[in-house]
């Protein structure tokens, strides 16, 4: 049996604990807001907020994360106010929208960290997240202008 | 747009089943199988265009597809699968333009699989919105003119004192005024007005249609997580399931043992999926399904199987064997396909004579949701839910496998996320369905792996393009021969199928718009040894990277500056029926309303060499590559402008874009569409490739199977329109979701080749530039 917190939620699981966090979000808790895309942390699909940091669900064991805080895009905001997701809707930067959770969840992380990053920082810390409709242009200027509106808080 | 929070999962984008759902029954089959020249014969007088040509037509009964609420809400339904390329968005903002309602108070709902009832629903081709365009006009309109003949039999006045302004029915001379909802069920019980009754909006009114700032219909739902894609679907009691699949194609059981698998906690039953003999079209791979209380136990239960192959026919597939024999057969004469004066005359009697061949390897869409479905059977009908662009092809296969009626499979859509011709084949939902019959009708989700994707994908073609021309003195190209050798798609419906079908002739190897007059296209024919599938642009893929790459290699030769010599070989501006370029297919369009126009061609040419600053100063280690063409009936060209460092690494400061897709419909997704081709095209000449040793795909994931991240993409993307803003919608549209990509790698190829000399023949490039 371990205890992890998920979007604020004390939860209880005495399954599998070598299962990844992915498919325990996905098929127990039913949050599908975290997307499979690799299954091997090459995609960035399935990133979440482990104690407020990126990590791939697919690479976080259930029994790492006994005890710990974990956010969910379902978590990110209440309403989907989150300045990011604001900013992700007025630039209408999704296509298809299968990765833009994951990719938001990371952006979210870079701006907690480097609350104004240049380019060069989006590029890095947005590198490990694939869109294959190809999105890229309209994420950095999403997360731009997030910074602005001081998507850190 | 009302966000329905409550979402069922709901929508996708690109071309594929085209035409080929129903193979050996669909009329629409037999007219791609006909040669141009049969076709011909009859004059074309049985011959239907545009959405009337395909399966089931077009609809445009307001009954069907409006409803509306007591509150004045009213509901779209969609037919068209949503995979990013906004038909969503952009088909509602048609019907609220017509139906003069507030767009704000529109909702849009996903419809099942069912084209006897809703019409064509294949999501392909760049189809949708040059197809529905008018359809759904006439949809809205209709219903307005039944809710302002139902308000003034209500009010006692003459129905032509009667309009509708922004979601409210107003009758100015008595000041009076009727919510949607208010008179949405005396206008139900109205006769729908034909056609010829309808008054359509004047373009100068529209309110939504060109608008540059339309939000996306589902935006909310996806930053959010809301958003329903097949891989999310949720049922009660649901099972989850994954496939070990046949490594090779038309491979089979040997024989398997379970034993390790059935211990594993959670894991429910084990279930062979029967194989499909080849060629297999849409249907399952041989293979070995394990059903299980959650994907991971199931994916741990996989990994427990021990399965023996027998690899069949396909057994030493090798793609560095297969590229020399697609070269041998480029060497050597092939089956014309088009020929134009005499170029066995011409050829010797030039001046200089220029020859190259250019590869392009097999690629896989690779949609960010890899294929996933849902199946649950009650009393004998089975209901699935699934990504897929062509529901009524997935009800099909199902129904033929379980052996049910179609009326016993119903196909509930879900977003889609990405496709890009992947999800076209819906082999996964009849998994689904035999996962759940296996399991006594119990509700299973297969979801399939990136391994499983990139492992039993329908591949993207592989080819050599072999290209000859000669040139007079004064470097003018006066012969110009192309042999272009590639497996076919309809090698998967088809044994013995060795040639190119017209379709994919007709994506820009036949109808070349050279103003040469000796003029030969050949295709060698050669056998497939995997499954074979729509990629987003398909054939113009290869066909573009080496007619648009070998045509700047002639400027080279002659002396010239590509984009001159790329104008001058056009020739002058011209009215050319498809016919006369071999081209019978002509992306199914009537050729009268869809001819090729060389003047539109080089005017989006100009357009963007202007924008892209095109004879700039030369800047060291920085190239400018031009090319354009005409696809899915729309002309685009791209402008790349690369920047090569010392040690071989590229990157693209800024790409240029320009399409003239006719009347514009939503500019945003436009450029959307555009900005992600510039990142596909990148990715697929830059890194993208498949290839197969002893029968299997050697690519596995993400790190063998690299596609472009945002630090590779381009610093800037500039989407440039033609006639934007113009209110003329009498012309015909033109598709936007594919017709971006083609331009893309040669125009980069080129870019490299003016910025280092070297000349990429070989995609992908990966590290040819360094030392």
């Amino acid at each position: 049996m371990i205890s992890l917190t998920v979007n604020g939620h004390a939860l209880q699981f005495d399954g599998d604990q070598d299962m990844p966090l992915l498919w325990y979000l996905r098929d127990i808790e039913g949050l599908t807001g975290t997307k499979f895309g690799c299954g091997a942390g090459l995609c960035g699909a399935c990133t979440v907020h482990l104690d407020g940091a990126a990590v791939r669900a697919c690479q976080t064991l259930l029994k790492d994360v006994a005890g710990h805080k974990i956010t969910t895009i379902e978590g990110l905001s209440v309403e989907g106010t989150h300045p990011l997701q604001v900013a992700w809707q007025h630039a209408n930067v999704p296509q298809c929208g299968y990765c833009q959770p994951g990719q938001i969840m990371q952006a979210a992380a870079l701006l907690r960290e480097t609350p104004h990053p240049s380019e060069a920082q989006i590029d890095e810390a947005m590198s490990g997240n694939i869109c294959r409709c190809g999105t890229y242009t309209r994420i950095r200027s999403a997360i731009k202008e997030a910074a602005e509106q001081g998507a850190s808080q | 747009m009302i966000h329905e929070r409550n979402i069922t999962p709901g929508m996708a984008n690109v071309s594929r089943r085209a035409a080929l759902l129903g193979l050996g029954t669909a009329a629409f089959v037999l007219a791609l199988r006909l040669p141009v020249q049969a076709d011909e014969s009859t004059g074309g007088a049985d011959k239907k265009y545009a959405g009337a040509g395909m399966p089931n037509g077009i609809r445009n009964d307001p009954k069907l597809f409006l409803s509306l609420a007591p509150d004045g809400t009213v509901t779209f339904i969609c037919i068209r699968s949503e995979m990013g390329q906004g038909v969503r968005t952009g088909l509602t903002m048609i019907v609220a333009d017509e139906l003069h309602a507030d767009l704000a108070r529109m909702k849009v709902q996903q419809a099942d699989g069912d084209e006897p009832k809703w019409g064509n629903q294949d999501t392909d081709g760049s189809r949708t919105t040059r197809h529905h365009f008018t359809a759904v006009r006439q949809v809205g309109a209709a219903m307005r003119q039944m809710l302002e003949a139902a308000a003034a039999q209500k009010w006692g006045v003459p129905a032509s004192e009667v309009e509708t302004v922004n979601h409210e029915i107003l009758h100015r001379p008595s000041n009076r005024k009727l919510g949607f909802g208010d008179i949405a069920a005396a206008a139900a019980a109205l006769p729908v007005p034909p056609p010829d009754q309808l008054k359509l909006t004047d373009p100068a009114k529209f309110r939504y249609i060109g608008r540059d700032d339309q939000k996306i219909v589902d935006g909310f739902n996806i930053v959010t997580g809301r958003a329903g894609y097949g891989i999310d679907t949720k049922l009660d009691g649901l099972l989850y399931g994954v496939v070990l699949r046949a490594p090779v194609y038309g491979g089979t059981i040997k024989s398997y043992d379970a034993t390790e698998t059935l211990k594993v906690p959670g894991v429910v039953k084990v279930v062979v999926i029967d194989p499909t003999p080849i060629p297999s079209e849409f249907m399952p791979l041989a293979g070995v399904g394990v059903v299980a209380t959650n994907t991971w136990a199931a994916i741990q239960g996989r990994e427990k199987l021990k399965v023996e192959w027998n690899d069949g026919p396909n057994a030493s597939y090798d793609s560095a064997t297969y590229k020399t024999e697609l070269e041998g057969l480029a060497r050597k004469p092939g089956l014309v396909v088009r020929n134009q004066g005499d170029v066995d005359t011409a050829m010797p009697k030039a001046v200089k004579k220029v020859v190259a061949e250019y590869y392009i390897p097999h690629l896989a869409q690779a949609p960010m949701e890899p294929p996933a479905a849902a199946a649950r059977i009650v009393d004998g009908k089975c209901e699935v839910w699934a990504c897929v662009q062509s529901p009524q092809a997935a009800r099909e296969r199902v129904a033929k496998r379980l052996g049910l009626s179609n009326d016993d499979v119903k196909v509930n859509v879900t977003l889609l996320g990405g496709a890009f011709g992947r999800k076209s084949k819906p082999d996964y939902a009849v998994e689904a369905a035999l996962l759940s019959k296996a399991v006594d009708g119990k509700p299973v989700k297969v979801t399939w792996t990136r391994e499983d994707d990139l492992g039993h994908s329908y591949y993207h073609t592989v080819s050599v393009e072999h290209l000859e021309a000669g040139l007079d003195a004064s470097g003018k190209t006066v012969a110009y021969l192309h042999r272009t050798v590639a497996p076919t798609i309809f090698s998967i419906f088809k044994p013995d199928q060795q040639h190119e079908a017209p379709f994919e002739l007709g994506m820009g190897a036949v109808n070349v718009p050279w103003n040469v007059a000796n003029l030969r296209v050949e295709n060698p024919g050669v056998e497939a040894h995997t499954r074979i599938g729509w990629f987003r642009s398909v054939s113009n893929i290869p066909h573009s990277f080496a007619i648009q790459s070998f045509i700047a290699e002639l400027a080279a030769a002659a002396g010239r500056d590509p984009k001159d010599y790329l104008i001058e070989l056009i020739g002058p501006d011209r009215i050319i029926d498809p016919g006369e370029q071999a081209d019978g297919w002509n992306h199914g369009e009537d050729p009268k309303l869809y001819p090729y126009d060389t003047g539109r061609l080089k005017r989006v040419i100009e357009r963007v060499a202007k924008e892209a600053g095109w004879g700039r100063k030369p800047i060291q280690g920085r190239g400018l590559g031009i090319a354009g063409l005409r696809s899915f009936a729309s002309y685009t060209a791209a402008c790349v402008d690369v920047a090569v460092s010392k040690d071989g690494q590229i990157s693209f400061p800024r790409v240029d874009i320009g399409i003239d897709c006719g009347p514009v419909v939503n500019p945003d997704r436009i450029r959307s569409q555009l900005e992600g081709a510039v990142i596909q095209g990148i990715s697929l000449a830059t890194l993208g490739e498949i290839s197969f040793k002893n029968g299997r795909a050697v690519q596995t994931n993400f790190d063998g199977y690299e596609v472009t991240r945002i630090d590779a993409a381009p610093r800037e993307i500039h989407v440039h329109i033609m006639d934007l803003g113009s209110k003329d919608y009498t012309r015909p549209l033109g598709g936007v979701g594919e017709p971006g990509v083609p331009p893309v790698a040669p125009a980069l190829a080129n870019a490299i080749f003016a910025a280092t000399g070297k000349r990429i023949r070989n995609l992908p490039i990966r590290d040819q530039l360094a030392g």
